[in-house]
């Protein structure tokens, strides 16, 4: 979703100060932002608890204890979110998927956002053939519901952490490319890039001095953003069976587990998805508050 | 008009071909071999070989590609290996229950989506905004599996358990008793069945819709018509429903388009939780199964409903809109 602003109040924005740079606005419209402050919280809490995992986690993710005593436990003071099938204490098991479901965010990110500014650079700094052979295969790549394409290529070449983060970073650049591009096309033409053509500046300074800084607004937004969604990606693929195998514990295989014993243990499968959800929406308030903060056409 | 919808069509060509492409350069890198299912150690090499051949595995990629691409585009999908029964077939009987499935979704999608939108709009920075937009970001946040699961949870099995007075079937199509069914109870028997499935994509998808609704006509309001509207004393009623509503609905028309892959990606989760016996679950069972031949129909045919979505989204924003000139 890239149009229409989604919280309701947008904090009164401060007169700009004479001599501050576009990112200290932006950092302090940043700052006014409870919303957005609250899904960083969010994002600093669980990266936090990702690092120190063995530290938070109560008991060992993977351990069974004695199945018979301590299978389908309910929440309680000893195991505050029950315990699942095979024994295995539910907190832990967040904690540790953790670990795995923002590595492989973070990791599937960097890849797909490198890839969408370069490509989205490219076709609309040179334009062209360049910007036709771009566009068409963006355009095939999002003619396919990109789930179905994971599943295909996933389960065809057998799951592993490294393909899933490498396939989730290859399909996710297109909607980062259509952005830059867009952007890009339209910076191509302003004053400044003809002052700076006009000064005899050449392709490469203009393209990173120039350009780059000005498309990372909504790069940044769309790599947020984009956290977000890989990780219920991964996740979805992982209920599949199709993720992260076990018995390393993520949250989408958590609630497949769930799955089978949905009426009698319902807190197997319900708190690793309430996990994905919180998460979720951590980085997506954070990256609308980006947004909102970003972009110079909302100041006043 | 006819020029536009013409060339329009045209253009979906090449990219139906190069996502047919695409399907098969992913199937052909993937390991193993497609004759492996034959394989048994009882089979001398020669035999084995002889498979081989006959399958046509042992010809250069360019000639099978043509052959696989010629075959394919003259209607020939194939015979499922898993499944022992033509691919046709085997897509004819699943696709309607997902375009029920994916239309009834749509729709209430929508409807959903646009009156959630405009009343965040209407009451911008109030309440009601401000509530509606943390639920909405909510769902929006949600993966479908989960919320298929405790939607499962709370509406069908834990409603059963505690009595409630309306329970929805947890899975399948019908019931077993359908074929015994008035006419009436067949139509409610489907009716309580899609339920489930359908509010599941419903909520997941409708939370973006309201977003783009509600910043569409933030847009609008704000402008010099709206203004005129209201300073010639028209209700304020009129001003939203008629003048502000109308035109933001024309870009909202072109998010069908963009949900379609959503949709169906979720159908795939859907279908499996809720054994709706669709295309979603069929292409999930052929990639469990390595069934080669349906793999290839299924996704392209959901490549060209997506195709075929946007082309409808594009052709109906033309429509709508008296700006867009298509000549």
């Amino acid at each position: 979703m890239t149009e229409g602003t989604l919280r309701a109040a947008a904090p009164p924005a401060a007169p700009p100060r004479e001599g501050d740079s576009q990112w200290a606005i932006a950092a302090r419209r940043f700052r006014r932002d409870r919303l957005a402050l609250g899904g960083l919280a969010l994002v600093v809490i669980l990266s936090g608890l990702a690092i120190f995992a063995p530290l938070a986690a109560p008991y060992d993710p993977i351990a069974q204890h004695d199945i018979v005593a301590t299978s389908l436990l309910p929440p309680s003071p000893a195991h505050a979110l029950g315990t699942d099938l095979f024994g295995r204490d539910v907190l832990s098991r967040i904690i540790y998927g953790a670990r795995i479901s923002l590595t492989i965010g973070f990791l599937a990110v960097i890849i797909s956002v490198t890839l969408g500014t370069l490509l989205g650079a490219v076709a609309g700094y040179f334009g062209g053939w360049a910007d036709t052979l771009v566009m068409r295969f963006t355009d095939t790549v999002l003619a396919f519901p990109r789930l179905i394409l994971l599943i295909l290529i996933v389960a065809l070449f057998h799951p592993s952490v490294l393909l899933i983060i490498l396939v989730l970073g290859f399909t996710q650049w297109p909607g980062t490319a259509r952005i830059v591009r867009g952007e890009v096309l339209s910076l191509r033409e302003r004053e400044f890039i003809q002052a700076a053509r006009a000064l005899g500046f050449g392709r490469a300074r203009i393209i990173l001095r120039h350009i780059v800084p000005n498309v990372l607004g909504p790069v940044i937004v769309a790599a947020t953003l984009g956290i977000g969604n890989t990780i219920v990606l991964e996740a979805g693929l992982s209920f599949l069976g199709l993720g992260v195998q076990p018995p390393m514990p993520s949250w989408g295989s958590m609630v497949a587990d769930g799955r089978g014993n949905l009426i009698g243990a319902w807190w197997v499968a319900t708190f690793p998805g309430l996990t994905i959800v919180l998460t979720v929406l951590a980085f997506n308030l954070v990256g609308d508050g980006l947004r909102d903060a970003l972009d110079p056409r909302l100041r006043q | 008009m006819t020029g536009f919808i013409t060339r329009r069509v045209l253009g979906a060509i090449p990219l139906l071909l190069a996502v047919a492409t695409l399907i098969f350069i992913v199937l052909d890198l993937a390991p193993g071999d497609p004759a492996a299912q034959y394989f048994n150690p009882n089979v001398p090499p020669e035999v084995y070989e002889q498979l081989r051949r006959n399958l046509g595995l042992d010809q250069p990629l360019g000639t099978r590609y043509g052959k696989w691409l010629g075959s394919f585009l003259t209607g020939d999908f194939g015979y499922s290996f898993a499944q022992n029964r033509p691919v046709a077939n085997v897509v004819l009987d699943a696709l309607p229950n997902t375009l029920l499935l994916a239309v009834v979704a749509i729709g209430a999608m929508f409807v959903v989506g646009v009156l959630v939108g405009v009343l965040q709009a209407v009451r911008q920075h109030g309440w009601a905004d401000r509530i509606l937009s943390v639920i909405g970001l909510f769902f929006y946040s949600m993966p479908s599996f989960w919320l298929a699961l405790m939607l499962m949870l709370v509406f069908s099995l834990k409603a059963h358990q505690w009595g409630w007075p309306i329970a929805f079937p947890a899975t399948g199509i019908t019931s077993f008793d359908y074929e015994f069914l008035s006419p009436w109870g067949k139509f409610t028997d489907r009716l309580s069945h899609l339920v489930l499935p359908a509010t599941t994509l419903t909520l997941v998808l409708a939370a973006g819709v309201a977003r783009y609704t509600r910043g569409q006509m933030l847009e609008v309001i704000r402008q010099d018509y709206i203004r005129t509207a209201r300073a010639k004393g028209l209700p304020e009623r009129t001003v939203v429903l008629k003048h502000a509503l109308r035109n933001s609905l024309i870009p909202v028309v072109t998010l069908v388009g963009l949900y379609l892959p959503l949709l169906f990606s979720g159908t795939v989760f859907v279908e499996t939780i809720f054994s709706w016996p669709g295309m979603g679950r069929v292409i999930f069972d052929a990639i469990s199964q390595r069934d080669a031949p349906v793999i290839m129909a299924t996704s392209f045919v959901f490549a060209t409903l997506v195709v075929m979505g946007n082309l409808l989204a594009d052709v109906l924003y033309a429509v709508v809109d008296p700006r867009i000139r298509y000549d």
